[in-house]
């Protein structure tokens, strides 16, 4: 009898903590990988595939799924840096070369108004129509290079984003202290 | 007059080093060379030049127009010719270059027409206008666009406006000479600040090292007739802070990231209130305030400045001792090296100190940090500068924020008291530009996320939406042909036996099925042949009896079309279009 109420009172537990935990699976789903979210954060949205991957995001899934992490160029080492820390993986050297932050730029005297460019852009920051002449929102611009090579007349170029007072920041205080070249002795 | 007064935490007292520019009275700069006036000398919205090279101006004539309401509108200093608008050195650390005015001027200082006005006449929404249209910003040193803080708060009542002399910062002077020579028209200007703000009480704050100052304003408040009360508080670095002179005189301490104005306080410096005065009651623009000379010179002394005034001339003024190897602007505690000498004087220049190792010897190089918490006890903030200072050397800036880095006022009273000599306010500056870019850089990434998202969404909304009216136009085309082929089979059926007539149903479905047949082909064949007008119609026209050089332009066009990896014209250009 007392074995039949020790199942019984198991059975009811089982059933409970079931239905609990069947209720909280529903309620609390959580829709997407938050790791994506957090890996995308990272990243600099400029939507330029050179990484491999048509975008951002495909980009996040793909590290999330064990992809290398320095695939980003115009996220730098810094992205690189970041991506670790919050992975938990080994800091790798920049897979391209580090590019300072640019903006294109449209030469209007040889634009022809092909509007190809304007396809190509990740974020709609080139206003223009079939011919007319084409113009790039300098501030929505993400520098990712992608309207180059459809030009037909060659008529876009990156240029250097300059520091001006507004963007200027104060140095790092303190200086690195490097072994100085040894002097052969004559 | 005796009053309670409070106290900050932390301060120090450094050598106060005042004397040396009080002993002569203000004089007037002469006219320098040329005049390089910034147009964005304020907190806000960069001016927009409204001049040209080769304009004559007069002068307090507008040249840069306020862009948006926090922003102040910049004037000619004198009369003469504008020589160019272009990019010069600013008195910026960075030592980078900013939009100016060149102006040359003719010698002549003739003013433009100015409107004196009784303020009293005007409503507050005007008086506000005006001071705007007038360029008269905070010139204690944040140069905030005054009209921007004379808007009192709804919910909170005005309790006490603060009036700023305390002027504590060691070397600087102008504001005290100010206070003696033009007590007059400073309380007048107070007058007008109180009667837009509305406040209960207004407190004149003055350090008690500027006892004539002090006494000036008394005998002008009271000859106006005014019940300001001028109060000396004890002279310790840094008593100007805005937040330690209202904790001083009201005892109210200001939260972290919250305003004066959110306890019923608001803050004033003298000198903006006198250019007020003059703004309003003169019509005279800003286009001038006192500098005070010294350091390294013979003959320290307060000069009147016109702004745009390079600096270097200036000094030359006090004639400076010739181990001058550089100008400091501001104090010798929140000021720093000018990039070069000739950068011009701007509103936010109260102080230049000509720059010798002799006056500031190089301070010895840095030492660890040894925790012993003397910067803690020093901040007036009550912040913890070495927490700040280890964050910001690891770069670790989440970290400093929780540290309330945002709340350091850089008045380096801990990198004054610190024994290691750690130059701390630079950590601070260089977490908060750090954490600025960074800040930036996320906005910049969330657009183009937000906008690469909708780009992708339209796409597909797009294809949708041709799918759709392809999928429509088709069945319309169907349904139609249908319907004309079953409309002809059923006049060739009209003369069947009626027998026949009972029953075309079983008839009609095959029939239909064959004419949905028929009429695909139909469309498809009508296609082909639209497509073939088409390349007809492209193809180049003229091209018969060419002259020899016609041929050969067109052959040299065809050439250059090829070598630029265009499609050669017998293909249709517009397959893109799908």
């Amino acid at each position: 009898m007392d074995i039949l109420l020790a199942i019984a009172i198991m059975a009811l537990g089982a059933v409970v903590l079931g239905a609990a935990l069947g209720f909280a699976s529903i309620k609390f789903k959580v829709e997407g990988d938050p790791l994506i979210e957090k890996i995308e954060a990272i990243l600099p949205q400029t939507q330029c595939g050179q990484c491999g991957y048509p975008g951002c995001k495909p980009y996040a899934e793909a590290i999330a799924n064990g992809e290398e992490i320095n695939k980003c160029p115009p996220g730098g080492t810094e992205g690189v840096q970041r991506l670790a820390d919050l992975l938990g993986r080994e800091v790798k050297p920049l897979d391209a070369e580090e590019k300072p932050k640019q903006v294109a730029i449209i030469d209007e005297n040889t634009c022809i108004g092909c509007t190809l460019c304007i396809q190509a852009c990740p974020v709609d920051a080139i206003i223009g129509a079939a011919k007319q002449m084409h113009v790039i929102i300098g501030q929505q611009c993400t520098g990712c290079e992608l309207c180059l090579p459809p030009c037909p007349v060659e008529c876009i170029h990156m240029e250097v984003i300059a520091e001006n007072i507004d963007s200027w920041k104060w140095k790092y205080p303190v200086v690195e202290i490097k072994a100085a070249p040894i002097k052969e002795a004559a | 007059m005796l009053m309670n007064l409070f106290k900050f935490k932390g301060g120090v007292k450094p050598p106060t080093n005042k004397t040396q520019s009080l002993g002569l009275p203000i004089a007037m700069a002469p006219m320098p060379s040329r005049l390089v006036v910034p147009l964005h000398q304020s907190i806000g919205g960069t001016p927009r030049p409204v001049v040209e090279a080769g304009d004559k101006v007069l002068k307090g004539q507008l040249i840069g127009e306020a862009d948006g309401w926090i922003s102040a509108a910049v004037h000619a200093p004198t009369s003469g010719t504008v020589v160019e608008v272009a990019m010069h050195v600013q008195p910026h650390p960075s030592g980078l270059d900013a939009m100016c005015v060149v102006i040359e001027p003719d010698g002549k200082d003739e003013w433009i027409v100015r409107e004196p006005v009784d303020y009293k006449s005007l409503t507050p929404e005007q008086v506000r206008e005006r001071l705007q249209q007038a360029g008269v910003v905070g010139l204690g040193g944040a140069v905030f666009p005054t009209h921007g803080k004379l808007t009192a708060s709804k919910t909170v009542p005005m309790e006490e406006m603060v009036v700023n002399g305390a002027e504590c910062e060691p070397f600087i002077t102008c504001d005290d000479l100010l206070m003696r020579e033009r007590a007059e028209e400073v309380v007048r200007g107070i007058g007008i600040f109180r009667d837009l703000l509305q406040p209960k009480k207004v407190l004149i704050g003055i350090e008690d090292n500027k006892p004539e100052a002090a006494a000036a304003m008394r005998a002008a408040v009271e000859a106006v007739g005014e019940d300001f009360e001028v109060i000396q508080v004890p002279t310790l670095y840094p008593a100007g802070g805005a937040k330690q002179l209202i904790r001083v005189l009201t005892g109210k301490e200001v939260p972290a990231s919250k305003r004066s104005t959110d306890l019923g306080v608001q803050c004033f410096n003298v000198a903006t209130a006198y250019t007020a005065w003059r703004a309003i009651a003169h019509g005279e623009p800003v286009v001038s305030r006192l500098v005070t000379i010294t350091g390294n010179v013979h003959e320290p002394r307060n000069y009147e400045v016109l702004i745009g005034t390079p600096m270097d001339e200036l000094l030359k003024l006090a004639t400076p001792h010739p181990d001058t190897d550089g100008i400091v602007m501001g104090g010798p505690m929140m000021g720093f090296l000018v990039p070069q000498p000739d950068v011009p004087v701007v509103k936010a220049t109260n102080c230049l100190i000509a720059h010798s190792d002799r006056l500031f010897p190089p301070k010895a190089p840095e030492m660890p940090c040894i925790r012993c918490g003397s910067c803690a006890q020093a901040c007036p903030h009550e912040l913890q500068p070495f927490e700040m200072y280890w964050f910001s050397r690891a770069k670790n800036f989440g970290k400093t924020q929780e540290y309330h880095i945002f709340d350091c006022i850089e008045c380096g009273c801990c990198s004054f008291v610190c024994p290691s000599r750690i130059p701390l306010v630079q950590y601070f500056r260089f977490a908060k530009s750090e954490i600025w870019a960074r800040e930036r850089e996320k906005n910049a990434a969330d657009q183009a996320k937000e906008r690469f998202e909708f780009k992708q969404y339209r796409e597909e909304r797009e294809k949708a939406e041709k799918a759709e009216k392809l999928a429509k136009a088709a069945a319309a085309q169907a349904a139609k042909k249908a319907a004309e082929a079953a409309a002809a089979a059923a006049a060739g059926e009209v003369p069947a036996p009626a027998a026949e007539a009972s029953s075309p149903a079983p008839v009609a479905a095959p029939s239909a099925a064959d004419a949905e047949k028929a009429a695909k082909l139909a469309t498809i064949q009508a296609a082909m042949e639209r497509a073939k007008a088409q390349r007809e119609a492209a193809q180049p026209k003229n091209t018969e009896h060419l002259t020899p050089e016609q041929q050969r332009a067109a052959e040299e066009i065809e050439s250059r079309r090829a070598t630029a990896g265009l499609v050669p014209p017998e293909t249709p250009v517009n397959e893109k279009s799908e």
